[in-house]
């Protein structure tokens, strides 16, 4: 008889499973909200310094971004050990940055384009040689804004 | 007992969700866009050399082993914010510190061989040298933080106290 008495209903009663979709709904959306979507594939190693007197760039449209490090180490057998620049997903010399500024200029509308920003993202290992030729070109095609992209440092020097 | 048949099963709603939570875990990236805001100067093809009163520059030199010269002195990175608030402001009316902020000019040079990462960390302690004076600056005159002033007014700031870093395009020069 103890077999059946299942039957009447007396056990305990299962958890509501139906609001769990809700809770990892809002999860998904939080980090649809909060990420963004990886642009270009990093082929240099970027590590970048610490600073503290750091500034959000606002308006990702109006933002090229330009990377400074040594070659990632699939690369290196083909591009050297010696820190490159990235523009989009390949390497570049110097020569292409006005090219590719120009390219990035044309995609923003008109009134918005002296705002446009150039970020340097560079590896806190490369010496500044490279870095004086971008920023160079950079004024040469009169990109005059410029953020050193780092990382916010909580401890004193 | 009829009625419980027509109920949607729920459950898997939350396995449908988890992988797009995960599909959005694994495509993103929580990206870091801050960085140290700089304004470059235009490029000039004439060579312009502008002669400045020696008690107007800081000059702030960063040899290839990242070793520290502030106006000829060997010095630790540490001190170069104080210093360089001490140049600008220059409270105690020395004779060889600038008459006014205005007249005061930080020359920067770097070797070509500096790292980039001292580089940024010298650049940052003289920008949060301006930053911290415009910062009191503010509160003397609006009692406001500075960055909560509207544009006007943080042109009135800049405007007495203007950033000037020259960056001159880097040598080689060696210490010893």
């Amino acid at each position: 008889m103890a077999k059946f008495s299942r039957k009447k209903g007396k056990g305990t009663p299962k958890i509501s499973t139906a609001s769990l979709p809700d809770i990892i709904f809002i999860l998904l959306f939080f980090f649809m909200v909060v990420t963004v979507m990886k642009d270009s594939d990093l082929k240099v190693d970027v590590n970048y310094p610490y600073a503290t007197e750091l500034q959000k760039l606002e308006k990702k449209s109006l933002v090229s971004y330009i990377y400074i490090g040594k070659p990632k180490e699939r690369y290196q057998k083909s591009y050297g050990s010696a820190p490159r620049i990235q523009l989009n997903d390949a390497f570049a010399t110097i020569d292409d940055i006005p090219l590719f500024l120009e390219k990035e200029k044309v995609k923003i509308p008109e009134q918005q384009r002296p705002l446009m920003t150039a970020s340097l993202r560079t590896d806190k290992d490369v010496t500044m040689g490279i870095v004086t030729d971008v920023k160079i070109k950079l004024r040469k095609v009169n990109q005059l804004k410029v953020n050193y992209s780092s990382k916010p440092r909580t401890d004193d020097l | 007992m009829k009625r419980f048949k027509n109920e949607i099963n729920a459950g898997s709603m939350a396995d449908i969700a988890f992988l797009l939570l995960i599909f959005f875990l694994v495509t993103t990236t929580i990206d870091v866009d801050k960085g140290i805001t700089v304004k470059l100067p235009p490029w000039d093809e004439t060579d312009t050399t502008i002669d400045v009163l020696q008690r107007n520059l800081f000059k702030v030199n960063v040899n290839a082993n990242d070793e520290l010269l502030i106006r000829g002195e060997r010095t630790d990175v540490a001190n170069l914010k104080k210093r360089a608030i001490e140049f600008i402001l220059n409270p105690e009316k020395s004779k060889d510190l600038p008459r006014s902020p205005r007249n005061a000019i930080i020359s920067l040079q770097n070797d070509r061989e500096t790292s980039y990462d001292m580089y940024i960390t010298v650049y940052n302690e003289l920008k949060a040298a301006y930053n911290s004076i415009w910062q009191e600056e503010a509160l003397k005159r609006f009692g406001q933080n500075y960055a909560e002033l509207d544009i006007e007014s943080k042109k009135a700031i800049r405007k007495d106290i203007p950033l000037v870093i020259s960056e001159a395009e880097p040598k080689s020069f060696a210490l010893n």
